[in-house]
């Protein structure tokens, strides 16, 4: 199945203006409705192979796996959405390949990542996440952010111990209580979410909404929308004028026209033909 | 690592590192820090430290506890804080690690694992007798700012938040004036981060104000931007003050405000 024509995609990624190393990493494919990015973290290069084997384990499985099988189908043996069980399933694997790797080798003891994926299929999105790399939706005015992060912060907030607004002066930053790769199992949050046409979503890393805040976000989605490309990398240059202290990376995409799935037996044979 | 310095009337008298969970303050002798004066209650208020935050809690004490001149039930406690329980005086010091690389090094994501840090699990039950008290006011919602910025002017809108602590202070101050067009003689202060001219569809560029100063940048047209009787390519471009600009057929003038 493909939704070529369906999606803009853009992405930005860069070390910042402090750190040498970039570890994070970005990867997509518009006509699979995917788009994957993960933050590393570990000593010397572990960083950036945990974030890496992440993005790759994700979207050449996934992109192989979609080839044959429709997300938005049900699964006959589990009775799960085909589009949540690839997504357990292949969280799963890229858990156990950088579990492993970190395990056998010392250099890379102790490396992890966060994650945040999105799949588009059948007008809507199921996104999963492990840790503080997040997905916002920008529709109409509105520009909102649609994961929680797995963070101390967003434990403190959620048991009332501190406000949003006491968070952004939090020194406690940066410690996620979830991330790829730690454990021999990870638990990936997944939620599904309908989407519109002209509705732009931004996955991030924590490298961009430290520095920048919310509003200034959705300010430049807002006025750079007709140019995701330009977005992208405006907010990437906003992070690095306000101090660039961790690597930043952006993916956007925009949903162009509506992507329903071609359920009749006719639609599938005009999507064949398409 | 967080400390409190104690001082009355500008004497140090001792300085107290936060490395339990819970600190205590009193009169009476069984406290962390005790302040035999009977001003103090005998348990007074207490320092919840998680981490690197720190939050100052008043048990209910007679005279109350004063922050920085306002009296607090709960107060995260913030760099510079001064503390004060009848003559005596607390100021909270929490630095952030001096240097670049060892900041920036201090700042990489860890992940903080069930039971590894056994100050954390007790957060929730140490605090929520005072805590909704303090945040049902402030925070309706966890989610972040869901802002309708139809036309909220960017620049002022965020600056509740002050999220990037080195942002540079000295944000350089810029206008347009239109020089012809139906509203020629307006002019326009570019006062957010990102400002749009000319029609959607058709010709737009953006004005972007950063800290080395305002570039303007095509959007979208098939036609570009024209400065200075020169048009644009897709890069943008730092704007000098009296440039002028010609845009979906309006001619318009930058200049620098001091």
């Amino acid at each position: 199945m493909t939704l070529s024509g369906a999606l803009e995609v853009a992405s930005c990624t860069d070390p910042g203006m402090v750190r040498s190393h970039n570890e994070d990493s970005i990867a997509s494919d518009g006509d699979q409705g995917l788009v994957v990015l993960a933050d590393g973290m570990g000593g010397y290069n572990a960083g950036e192979v945990a974030s890496g084997m992440a993005t790759t384990v994700i979207i050449t499985e996934l992109q192989h796996l979609l080839e044959k099988r429709a997300p938005y189908e049900i699964d006959a043996q589990s009775g799960q959405l085909v589009a949540h069980k690839l997504l357990h399933e292949q969280i799963a694997k890229a858990n156990t390949s950088i579990y492993q790797a970190a395990q056998s080798q010392p250099q890379y003891a102790g490396m992890g990542t966060t994650l945040v994926v999105a799949l588009f299929y059948d007008n809507k999105m199921t996104v999963a996440h492990i840790g503080d790399s997040r997905l916002y939706r920008l529709r109409g005015d509105e520009f909102q952010q649609v994961t929680k992060d797995h963070s101390l912060l967003q434990e403190q907030i959620d048991s009332g111990v501190i406000t949003p607004q006491q968070a952004r002066q939090s020194q406690n930053k940066n410690l996620v209580t979830r991330a790829l790769g730690i454990d021999p199992t990870v638990e990936a949050e997944i939620h599904d979410y309908d989407t519109q046409p002209g509705d732009i979503y931004l996955l991030c890393s924590d490298g961009l909404c430290d520095m920048v805040s919310d509003d200034d976000i959705g300010l430049a989605l807002h006025t750079l929308s007709s140019n995701l490309k330009l977005c992208a990398q405006h907010l990437v240059q906003t992070a690095n004028d306000n101090g660039g202290r961790d690597n930043v990376s952006v993916i956007l995409v925009r949903v162009l026209r509506d992507h329903p799935a071609p359920r009749s037996i006719v639609g599938k044979m005009m999507s064949w033909f398409k | 690592m967080a400390k409190l310095i104690l001082s009355m009337d500008g004497l140090v008298l001792k300085e107290i590192a936060l490395t339990k969970e819970r600190t205590t303050i009193g009169r009476k002798p069984h406290n962390d820090i005790q302040i035999d004066n009977l001003a103090v209650s005998g348990e007074h208020a207490v320092i919840v430290t998680i981490l690197q935050d720190s939050f100052l809690e008043d048990l209910g004490s007679t005279n109350g506890t004063v922050v920085n001149g306002q009296p607090i039930k709960k107060h995260f406690l913030q760099n510079n804080d001064i503390v004060e329980l009848g003559k005596y005086k607390l100021k909270y010091v929490n630095e952030a690690p001096a240097g670049q690389a060892k900041a920036a090094d201090f700042e990489k994501t860890m992940v903080l694992r069930p039971g590894s840090v056994k100050a954390a699990a007790p957060v929730p039950a140490a605090a929520p007798a005072a805590a909704p008290a303090a945040t049902s006011a402030a925070a309706p919602a966890a989610a972040v700012s869901a802002k309708n910025f139809s036309d909220t002017v960017a620049g002022q809108s965020s600056t509740g938040a002050p999220v990037a602590p080195s942002k540079p202070a000295a944000v350089p101050q810029g206008a347009l004036q239109l020089l012809s067009g139906a509203n020629a003689g307006k002019e326009l202060d570019l006062t957010k981060p990102l400002t749009t001219l000319g029609k959607p569809g058709v010709q737009v560029a953006v004005i972007t104000r950063r800290p080395q100063g305002f570039f303007i940048t095509h959007v979208e047209g098939a036609s570009f931007p024209v400065l200075n009787g020169k048009a644009l390519d897709a890069q943008a471009h730092s704007l000098n003050d009296h440039d002028v600009i010609e845009l979906a057929g309006i001619k318009m003038e930058f200049f620098l405000k001091t």
